[in-house]
């Protein structure tokens, strides 16, 4: 009895134990079966599947909304990093600055991990596709068979390109540094198609292009060149450069904050600099590209037009408006904390045009958010009568939204070369003139802008969409391609009177630069909803219908949930993708930034707003 | 003059509602609470901008609240002031909070999808008469016969109007029908507010469905009548 008195414990304990491992394999067993629940709902009729799903793990297509996010945003990063780490490496052979060099080789490291990480989500999907949607993806193959093998070509040789590109590096130095930009090059280019080829499988399905008869490579040829395919290729480049410039920016505004040295702060100081530069850069003609994309998805089909701008998805664009709105208010507000941190003294001579452009930004921003349906109460909505104001509804409408954009377009054009003139004095004797004449450029520039912006309520919907807004756009490209080179021009020649100094930035800068990427990737998913929202109950617009479960539109308090998870988890993939590709550097205890140090605090002027006497002197 | 930013913010916030609120008001309808919301959070973004430029313009701004909140040298008024703002402030909270959560009588703010996506079957269609001036003034013949007691002299002011929420469009509103295709119209007058899609919901127009009173060639016609009076032309892609 005694005895048993000391087993008891132990087979408790074991039996503990036991229970415990058996409840694990339980649970992973279960966890590892629960696709078979849903698979097996449909399993006797698997010849004629359509659709299957896995409610227990959410529904497919919420699993599809976060893999297929996921791996666009993804995608955009691993295309948008080689044109950004391509033009830092131009701009640090064109200068012989090394830190832009070094800046270009710092995010090629981070492409290895992201491709491979972006690939692996593109299998998930891909296998998600086939498993949820097999009748949809039989369809898509059939159509786009040829292009399957082009795009399988196009990612072995961009393989190729990578591992040259990044393990080349060190050794393409000096006389082979040219080969080297010519690999980025490549690498840029078969990107490029990378891109473009998935697209046409995604415009298809929005605006498809269907042959009855020819080839095989014919019936592929026509669905790829659908209506809305290149609009989507173009916007797509231009929103992935934004995107990787802003992500460099907030990764460098990290950096920053936590920064121990006075070198450290320097240094990503300088690097969110060039982040936020790059990020605007690709900023500027966003809008355009997603006039030009509306305008053709209108002109394919009104249907899916009105459901966009004027619709239930139309809430979606005062949304766009207002993510919009803080992203060129947080790129200003750092070029202007530059202003007056990195240029000491320039404060009281730059705060009244700050004033002015803020005062500008926030009148057009109160312009494109109003929308044309307000949100009231019955009693608001009786006292208006109805829910369009008499006044202010106006504002609603495109010819208001498209001049607010172009004038807020000029406004941070105006911003950076505010921030480029900085604490230089021109010397040319031709100075004057240059400066009256583009002020008079700039101030005509927006009167003719308003001009037809209010001229565009008194035409036809035609002459407004293929004239007056053409020309808006146009007069703000001249306006950039006119003031640019003159300023360069002018700074050739100019003086030095207050010396840049970097790492001088308050906190709220680095914390500017990762707002404005946040706002960058919930604009992406905003729009990626938008844009698959669009085809409603089908899955290839007109051509085959979504007859699953799943064949209605969210709300949109749920779809913006799932944007937010979307965006948290792409941040929390992006910071594990930094992690792991700066974990080398770390452990060999290397100084991240000991090259800097061998380079002065100016800057190549047209990137930083480097001082030209420190130029000389290096 | 120490506060003097935290001060002139306070008076551009005050002054920017008060001119919403009550003056505009005087010239036009009033305005949603929502959109005084947004106007608000806007002047309140541009001031944080334009206060936290530099360290000095920070400090002038922030200062004086961190030091109020702190209670730094405080003696008799200001000492109460600061207690009942502490005080004060989170039951303000508390009872915005239960005021936008307690159950009200009232419906809530209208989110009305007022242009709906016309069905498949009205989509690309064109008017098949050509705009003589003999169809024109058919169409307008039609229009005041049948149109004319909700929609007005084409302004949506007709004698029945007021009876009416929401009111009947104004076609002469650049931003009603000149922003629209024909076949949209063609749409709207054939199966009236009865045949709004699911996305226009909840329903509440009160046009009526004609296509049992009139013919396909009345409402081409009297489509040419309303964009001629209203002096407005139809979207077009051509």
């Amino acid at each position: 009895m005694g005895n048993h008195g000391d087993i008891r414990p132990t087979l408790i304990e074991q039996y503990r134990r036991r229970a415990a491992q058996v409840t694990g394999v339980a649970v992973a067993i279960g966890l590892l079966a629960l696709p078979a629940l849903g698979l097996a709902q449909d399993a006797p009729t698997s010849a004629a599947t359509a659709y299957r799903d896995i409610p227990q793990l959410g529904g497919s297509r919420n699993l599809i909304w976060v893999i297929a996010q996921l791996h666009l945003l993804l995608a955009g990063f691993v295309l948008g990093v080689p044109i950004f780490a391509w033009l830092c490496e131009i701009v640090g052979w064109k200068t012989g600055e090394k830190r832009y060099d070094k800046l270009a080789k710092e995010f090629t490291k981070l492409l290895t991990s992201s491709y491979a990480t972006t690939a692996l989500f593109g299998g998930i999907l891909l296998f998600m596709l086939i498993g949820f949607y097999p009748k949809l993806m039989a369809y898509l193959s059939d159509i786009f068979f040829p292009s399957f093998v082009v795009y399988c070509g196009l990612f072995l040789i961009e393989t190729a390109t990578l591992y040259l590109y990044w393990y080349g590096w060190d050794a393409m130095q000096g006389t082979k540094k040219p080969l080297h930009l010519f690999l980025g090059f490549l690498l840029n280019v078969f990107a490029f198609f990378i891109m473009i080829v998935p697209n046409s499988w995604a415009t298809f399905q929005a605006s498809p292009v269907v042959i009855a008869e020819g080839s095989d490579f014919a019936r592929a040829w026509a669905a790829t060149w659908n209506p809305t395919w290149w609009p989507v290729n173009i916007h797509r480049l231009i929103a992935n450069v934004v995107l990787g410039g802003y992500i460099c920016g907030a990764y460098a505004g990290i950096r920053y904050l936590s920064a121990q040295t006075a070198e450290e702060r320097d240094h990503y100081d300088w690097m969110g600099y060039v982040g936020n530069f790059i990020g605007v850069f690709g900023l500027l003609p966003l809008p355009f590209a997603g006039y030009w994309l509306m305008r053709e998805i209108y002109q394919y089909n009104q249907q899916m037009g009105i459901t966009l701008m004027g619709g239930f998805l139309s809430w979606l664009f005062i949304l766009q408006a207002m993510l919009i709105g803080v992203l060129f208010l947080g790129s200003n507000y750092y070029f202007w904390l530059g202003i007056t941190h990195r240029i000491p003294g320039s404060e009281i001579k730059y705060r009244k045009p700050i004033m002015t452009m803020l005062v500008i930004l926030l009148l057009c921003l109160g312009v494109w958010m109003t929308p044309h349906s307000l949100v009231a109460s019955l009693e608001e909505a009786r006292k208006m009568g109805g829910t369009h104001h008499p006044l202010l509804g106006v504002f609603g409408v495109m010819s208001a939204k498209m001049t607010v954009a172009n004038l807020m377009i000029l406004v941070t054009f105006m911003s950076f070369i505010m921030y480029w003139r900085a604490g230089k004095e021109e010397t040319a004797g031709w100075a004057k003139v240059a400066k009256a004449l583009m002020s008079a450029v700039l101030v005509i520039a927006g009167i003719v802008v308003i001009v037809l912006g209010v001229w565009g309520y008194f035409v036809p919907a035609i002459i407004r969409i293929n004239y007056f807004s053409v020309a808006q756009v146009l007069i703000v490209l001249f306006v950039m391609l006119t003031i640019t080179p003159l300023t360069a021009l002018l700074l050739r020649s100019a003086r030095t009177t207050t010396e840049m100094v970097w790492g001088r930035m308050p906190p709220r800068a680095g914390y500017a630069l990762v707002l404005n990427a946040v706002m960058v990737i919930l604009l992406m998913t905003l729009m990626g909803y938008a844009r698959s929202s669009s085809r409603v109950h089908w899955h290839i617009y007109g051509v085959m219908r979504d007859s699953s479960q799943y064949a209605f539109s969210p709300a949109l308090g749920y779809a913006a949930a799932f944007m937010s998870l979307n965006t948290f988890l792409f941040c929390m993939l992006v910071a594990f993708i930094f992690w792991v590709a700066t974990m080398g550097d770390k452990a060999k205890g290397k100084d991240p930034i000991e090259e800097k140090k061998q380079v002065p605090v100016g800057a190549y002027p047209a990137m930083a707003g480097g001082s030209q006497t420190l130029d000389k002197k290096h | 003059m120490k506060g003097g930013v935290l001060v002139r913010s306070i008076i551009l916030v005050v002054g920017i509602y008060i001119f919403l609120k009550f003056v505009l008001p005087l010239v036009t309808a009033p305005l949603p609470a929502s959109l005084i919301f947004l106007y608000l959070t806007l002047t309140l973004s541009g001031i944080l901008i334009f206060a936290t430029l530099s360290g000095e313009s920070t400090e002038a701004f922030w200062g004086p609240i961190f030091r109020f909140l702190r209670g730094d040298g405080q003696e008799g008024a200001m000492k109460l002031a600061r207690l009942a703002v502490l005080l004060l402030f989170p039951l303000l909270v508390g009872w915005q909070t239960y005021n936008s959560t307690a159950p009200s009588d009232q419906p809530p703010g209208e989110n009305r999808t007022i242009h709906p996506a016309p069905p498949g079957e009205f989509v690309g269609l064109s008017n098949p008469f050509q705009p003589t001036p003999e169809n024109i003034a058919y169409g307008k013949g039609r229009y005041f016969s049948l149109c004319f007691p909700c929609h007005g002299n084409f302004d949506g002011k007709g004698p029945a109007a007021k009876g009416f929420n929401p009111p009947p469009a104004n076609f002469s509103d650049p931003t009603t029908i000149a922003m629209l295709q024909e076949s949209y119209l063609f749409w709207r007058i054939k199966k009236g507010g009865v045949g709004l899609s699911i996305e226009g919901m909840p329903w509440k127009s009160a046009m009526p469905r004609w296509e049992h009173e009139l013919s396909d060639e009345d409402i081409w016609k009297i489509i040419m009548g309303e964009y001629d009076g209203a002096h407005q032309k139809p979207r077009t892609w051509e």
